[in-house]
């Protein structure tokens, strides 16, 4: 029997012939990625240490990855205390792959790990994140732990008791129709699994829509897959994993990308063709209550946010430009525009996108996960509504659980902008 | 008899156990104060100690969804509380078991506030109805790190037996 892409994976990480669902591994890791958490990881390595007369090292500082994203700037003095002691931390320990709080080589961990090269075809990667899922778009097994299980990797370089995840098989054809485009097809597929229908499972993407989609397209599928349960999504490594690695990335060496056999058990295959698919939206306060946008359109909407590690890069602040060139936002309504690197800012400076959303009357705002996640930019007042291109919609996300949060692309963000309420931008 | 303390819907993310607004605060000991803080009541029955040691929270399905935050173990843990759901999301259920939190998997659990549950090596048996719905193992792989009494002993050990051997 043929392995999936991530049976692969997880062989070679493990040193071992061939792996199968339901096998339990201890794969090396090729990439280990905190944010701001690292400072609960730091507490609980250093803990791993006491009492056993040896002295804290990490196995592979050229292996780990710490970004500052989560309260950039600082918010707070505790904030502000936890970064400076991860930055002692780093520099005592020789950590290189560290962003600190920059306009240049700074930003969202998640666009950080693509855009220099960290990730590559074939690794095991693991984060303090959730959304480490992220990085299977460069056909790289990623997901995601919790800070004690990376104290544990800081301290082994492998991950302990890895259980050999199932694959659901998801096959995509069809051209997308125009304002339409990998957030719909996400969004849209978390809406047929359920919000827990992929748990524990990897979801391994193919299909000519995939195939001919964008890295950064397929980052926005491979993040959100968690908001089905997912452990993992993953674009196997092609022409175009390689075509990103190398031009955008300024990776040199070679490149090899695992694919899966032609053989490989799948759990289960969903087919979707998304040339009639239309904008979808996921209404409150699941990820999963996803409708198309017709049918939630005219209500009002008094906070737009766009950016993220979802939907931050270069092609969606395009996309949104486009719409709002030489229009105003809607009196009443505020919009919040945060690229998800500096690399990002820059470019979008310097194509003008960020001059047609000021002058539309956005704030555009640093590099960074801003209001994501609700801690400390971006609030939402009591009852009000945000329409948002970010990843989660749970009750109190946006830092008001007296608030809603509706999840949508770029384009259906800006259409609303212009008007004030829920907008198909086909129709704008 | 420990009691259920309150019983939760399905889908109860890592934001509803602990807020985003809260993770600057990071360590173990410093969390439970903000457990389920926006459940402004129930987060002040958690601070008042209230409930005895293992007191339960009933959950439904994918409980403790989203955020990896492992704060949201940790600040139940400190309140010596065990959740019994139908199904538990993958990070939270790995959290709970490296923290040595205790989590049981009942799929068919039928609990209210107030009932009284008494959890069984693969059982739960609500006293109160007089119903039993049985449990599915935790993965069998992670048995090490429970009996080590979590991962930080678990990992501290093999660090040990690597120099060593
Ligand atoms: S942008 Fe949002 S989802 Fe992405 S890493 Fe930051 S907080 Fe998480």
């Amino acid at each position: 029997m043929g392995m999936t892409v991530v049976e692969k994976i997880l062989a070679r990480a493990a040193g071992l012939q061939s792996v199968s669902a339901g096998d339990v591994v201890e794969p090396k890791v090729d990439l280990a990625m905190s944010h701001e958490n690292a400072a609960l990881v730091i507490n609980q390595f250093v803990e791993v240490f006491q009492g056993t007369g040896l002295e804290p090292v990490i196995w592979d500082p050229a292996r780990i990855a710490i970004i500052f994203d989560h309260r950039i700037p600082a918010e707070s003095p505790k904030t502000a205390t936890n970064q400076k002691k991860i930055r002692e931390f780093v520099a005592a320990n020789g950590i290189t792959k560290f962003h600190d709080i920059r306009g240049d080589v700074g930003g969202i961990c998640h666009q950080i790990l693509p855009e220099y090269g960290y990730v590559r075809p074939g690794y095991v990667v693991v984060g303090t994140d959730s959304h480490t899922t992220t990085h299977g778009a460069l056909g790289a097994f990623s997901f995601g732990i919790g800070a004690t299980e990376m104290a544990s990797v800081w301290s082994l370089g492998y991950a302990v008791n890895i259980e050999v995840p199932a694959t659901i098989k998801v096959v995509v054809n069809g051209e997308f129709p125009p304002f339409v485009g990998p957030k719909d097809l996400i969004l849209k597929l978390i809406g047929m699994l359920t919000a827990q229908g992929a748990n524990y499972k990897v979801l391994e993407f193919h299909g000519e829509t995939i195939r001919k989609m964008s890295t950064s397209g397929r980052i926005a599928i491979c993040n959100m897959s968690v908001e089905a349960g997912a452990t993992s999504g993953i674009v196997p490594g092609d022409e175009e994993t390689v075509r990103y690695l190398r031009d955008e990335s300024g990776v040199e060496e070679a490149i090899p990308c695992v694919v899966p056999d032609p053989d490989a058990a799948y759990v289960r295959t969903i087919e979707i063709n998304v040339s009639n698919l239309e904008p979808q939206i996921a209404c409150p306060h699941t990820v999963d209550n996803v409708k198309p946008v017709q049918e939630v359109a005219g209500r009002k909407v008094q906070q737009i946010v766009i950016g993220s590690c979802t939907n931050g890069r270069l092609d969606d602040l395009a996309a949104a430009a486009d719409i709002l060139r030489g229009k105003k936002v809607a009196e009443g309504t505020r919009m919040l525009v945060f690229p998800a690197s500096g690399k990002i800012f820059a470019q979008a400076l310097d194509k003008g996108y960020l001059h047609d959303f000021m002058k539309a009357g956005a704030v555009v705002m640093n590099s960074g996960c801003g209001p994501c996640l609700g801690v400390h930019e971006g609030a939402l007042g009591d009852d009000e509504t945000a329409l948002s291109t970010t990843n989660r919609n749970f009750k109190g996300r946006m830092g008001n659980p007296k608030s809603q949060v509706f999840l949508c692309s770029p384009s259906v963000a800006a259409a609303s902008a212009i008007t004030g309420v829920i907008t198909d931008p086909r129709n704008s | 008899m420990p009691k259920v303390i309150i019983k939760l819907e399905n889908d109860i993310s890592t934001d509803d156990i602990y807020p985003g607004r809260y993770m600057a605060t990071v360590l173990p000991s410093e969390t439970p104060q903000f457990a389920f803080a926006d459940r402004t009541d129930f987060n002040s029955r958690l601070r008042a100690k209230e409930f005895g040691v293992g007191s339960i929270i009933v959950g439904g399905e994918n409980f403790g969804c989203g955020s990896s935050r492992e704060q949201a173990c940790s600040t139940l843990k400190g309140y010596d509380v065990a959740v019994v759901a139908k199904s538990i999301a993958r990070i939270f259920l790995q959290n709970s078991i490296n923290l040595g939190l205790q989590v049981v998997l009942c799929p068919e659990i039928e609990a209210t506030e107030g009932d009284e549950l008494q959890i069984t090596e693969d059982r739960v048996l609500n006293t109160t109805t007089g119903k039993a719905f049985n449990q599915v193992k935790l993965p069998a792989a992670r048995k090490g790190i429970m009996d080590a009494g979590g991962l930080i002993p678990y990992t501290r050990k093999l660090l040990l037996a690597r120099v060593q051997g």
